[in-house]
């Protein structure tokens, strides 16, 4: 073999193995390999090492757990699984409650999201073109200001003194400053406020989407217009709802700031008990645990949700 | 099969002064923004009629089907159904139902329930639903795909299920929006013979929009051509096709010849036209007096036109041109032949007789004649 038949050779295999690396299997390989890579980096890791901490031992060091896995002199390898947070979780009814406490003040404001979300972005979705761009940008807006900004605006709002107390006062409406602030209703009021938006644009995508002769359709087939909506615009907007649900509940459960700000006493939910055992009793594996806890809970029924939809989208008879 | 028992209605009622119209469109106008998309028209439709509105695009004819639909309302004017004033009435209360140029089935729905999803409107028994549903499935042969979604389906099938869907309800009339427009060329044909077989079974009174004429002249009773907002001319396809009342409804139904000419003289129902593009004179029948002078425009279809190599006798409507293009379509073959004059001749021969060679071909030097009835003269 001659060297420039071989240079001609090795060049020729290198353009091929790129062209199947980009077309072949390979190809397809790297292009799903990123994401995953992404899932597994910020995801799958972090979540692991929060499953090694809670399954450890509070101890005043740095860090302030116990390892979990230790060599001993006598070379045997000491592994330590400490089920005990688990077992705390179960036992002191505080975490139950907080639990159920997150658990319905998430599902309430969803469903009072989802009731204001949806008029709202079918509003948007049959308006004419100008006026639409027009209301998506009122929705998108608060966006442009800090979370933690709007929330502390709405104590100023909500306070014996605010705005709202003294409006009605200055109406005549009320005798005396209502107990606004610190109650299950401001948090109620502030995450609805928050996470509108994450149900309004979701909804609106589908709804905007919507083929509308298929309402024609309907109305020639005899059916009056509200029933045309319960039959054909709702089924078809199930995605968006399902979305927006999911868009507004998930992080409603784990929601910190607004119970912490607008919330009383009472206001117990998951995510501030997370805050008081990691920052307050610095309780690293405490904390994990309610955090593995809260993320199995949620996560679990989602994933079987989502299988199940999959399962009958999939199976269409022949 | 069995042999339909209904009682076909009268062959042409519209010959009949006193026959009752079904669908009566009454001077109806529509205004989208201060354009007239439908301008004043009067339009009768008589039981069982399959019933064509014809015209290119943005003509009206849409919108007209959208406003007996009761999709739109008309700006002014009444819309008669079945002698019962329709114009104000609601879609969902109307005994119409509308086929959808995009067919509109409900995605989420199969196609069982689609087809049953007037039929549940009208509160019947699930029984009757069942049978009823089978009974139109069976009719396009698409009961093995009863439980598919629409989106598993072909176009061709799509076409069939929108089309019982829509005749479910039993509608006094049926209207259908371009419901062939998406179909490949082959099925088309097929499905307007089935689309006519199926509107001779259920006897329905059909309405039916398209811009394609052939399509209207295969299916339809009547054809109305319109054109901006208007309706040029009503009539059964032969009468259109052969006798069409303006320049515009030659044009667009079928290919013509048109040739510029002014009157000479009229002897009785025999006008002598001359005509400069053409570069001869024409003798053509015409029934109305045209006084002399008259800038008139002859309109002769391909077909009426005879082509020969040796000069035909007598010296009116025969010109002399060579043959520039020609088209060799199987049973017929097309050309295009330019006179000295510059103005271009379309000529359709039938192929009677296999031959392994045409006997005309380019650059050859032939003679066109027609006879003096064989076209129209429109005044310009």
């Amino acid at each position: 073999m001659n060297p420039q038949a071989a240079i001609n050779g090795s060049a020729r295999s290198a353009g091929e193995w790129l062209g199947n690396l980009l077309t072949g299997h390979h190809g397809r390989r790297l292009v799903i390999a990123l994401p995953y890579l992404w899932l597994f980096v910020f995801f799958i890791l972090p979540f692991v090492i929060v499953l090694k901490i809670s399954l450890a031992e509070v101890l005043l060091a740095r860090p302030p757990y116990s390892p979990l896995w230790q060599f001993l002199e006598d070379s045997t390898l000491q592994i330590q699984l400490h089920l005990e947070n688990y077992r705390r979780l179960w036992e002191d009814p505080l975490y139950l409650i907080s639990y159920l406490k997150s658990l319905k003040i998430a599902g309430i404001s969803t469903l009072v999201c989802l009731l204001l979300g949806y008029p709202m972005a079918y509003a948007i979705a049959r308006t004419r073109d100008t006026l639409r761009n027009f209301l998506l940008m009122l929705v998108i807006l608060p966006f442009w200001t800090s979370f933690l900004i709007r929330v502390y605006a709405w104590i100023g709002i909500l306070k014996s003194n605010g705005l709202l107390n003294n409006l009605l006062l200055s109406l005549g409406v009320i005798d005396h400053p209502l107990p606004l602030l610190h109650t299950d209703f401001a948090v109620y009021l502030g995450i609805v406020y928050s996470y509108l938006p994450f149900m309004v644009l979701p909804l609106y995508a589908t709804l905007s989407r919507m083929d509308l002769t298929l309402l024609e359709a309907a109305a020639d087939l005899g059916c009056r217009p509200w029933k045309a909506f319960l039959r054909i615009t709702l089924p078809l907007s199930l995605p968006g709802i399902i979305a927006g649900c999911m868009l507004v509940f998930i992080p409603a459960v784990g929601e910190f700031v607004i119970p912490d700000l607008l919330g009383g006493p009472d206001s117990l939910m998951i995510g501030k008990v997370l805050w008081t055992e990691f920052f307050s009793n610095r309780d690293w594996p405490a904390a994990s645990a309610v955090a593995v806890v809260m993320l199995v809970l949620l996560v679990v029924p989602l994933a079987l949700f989502q299988r199940a939809q999959e399962k009958s989208e999939s199976e269409t008879p022949r | 099969m069995t042999q339909s028992t209904s009682v076909k209605a009268p062959r042409e009622p519209w010959r009949d002064p006193a026959a009752k119209p079904f669908v009566h469109i009454d001077n109806v106008t529509k205004v989208f923004d201060n354009t007239y998309a439908v301008d004043g028209v009067t339009l009768d439709i008589y039981q069982g009629e399959f019933f064509c509105l014809l015209g290119g695009s943005g003509c009206g004819k849409s919108t007209l089907l959208r406003m007996l639909a009761g999709l739109e309302q008309p700006t002014s004017g009444r819309i008669l159904i079945d002698g019962a004033d329709m114009t104000r009435v609601p879609p969902y209360a109307r005994p119409v139902n509308m086929m959808f140029q995009s067919y509109a089935l409900f995605p989420h729905m199969t196609v069982e329930q689609n087809v049953a999803f007037g039929l549940k409107q009208q509160k019947l028994g699930k029984g009757e639903i069942r049978d009823r549903v089978a009974g139109l499935l069976e009719l396009v042969r698409m009961m093995p795909f009863a439980r598919r979604k629409p989106e598993q389906l072909s176009g061709g099938q799509r076409q069939r299920v929108a089309l019982i869907r829509s005749l479910a309800r039993q509608p006094k009339l049926l209207l259908l929006d371009e419901p062939l427009a998406a179909l490949d060329k082959k099925l088309r044909e097929h499905t307007q013979f089935e689309l006519v077989n199926i509107q001779e079974r259920v006897g329905t009174t059909f309405i039916m929009v398209t811009h394609d004429q052939e399509e209207a002249m295969t299916v339809s009773t009547r054809i109305a051509v319109m054109e901006a907002g208007r309706i040029e001319q009503v009539g059964t396809p032969t009468s259109v096709y052969e006798y069409p009342a303006s320049r515009h409804v030659a044009e667009f139904i079928g290919a013509v010849n048109s040739i510029e000419g002014r009157v000479v003289e009229q002897e009785g129902e025999r006008l002598l036209i001359r005509s400069e593009s053409l570069g001869c004179d024409l003798v053509m029948a015409h029934k109305q007096p045209l006084p002399e002078g008259t800038p008139v425009t002859v309109a002769v279809r391909p077909e009426k036109l005879l082509a020969s190599g040796q000069a035909p006798a007598g010296s009116y409507n025969t010109v002399k041109g060579v043959i520039t293009d020609f088209a060799y379509l199987g049973d017929v073959s097309i050309y295009l032949v330019r006179l000295p004059t510059g103005q271009q001749m379309r000529v359709q021969l039938t192929n009677l007789a296999r031959l392994t060679e045409n006997p005309l071909t380019w650059d050859q030097e032939v003679y066109l004649s027609w006879l003096p009835d064989s076209g129209v003269v429109f005044a310009s």
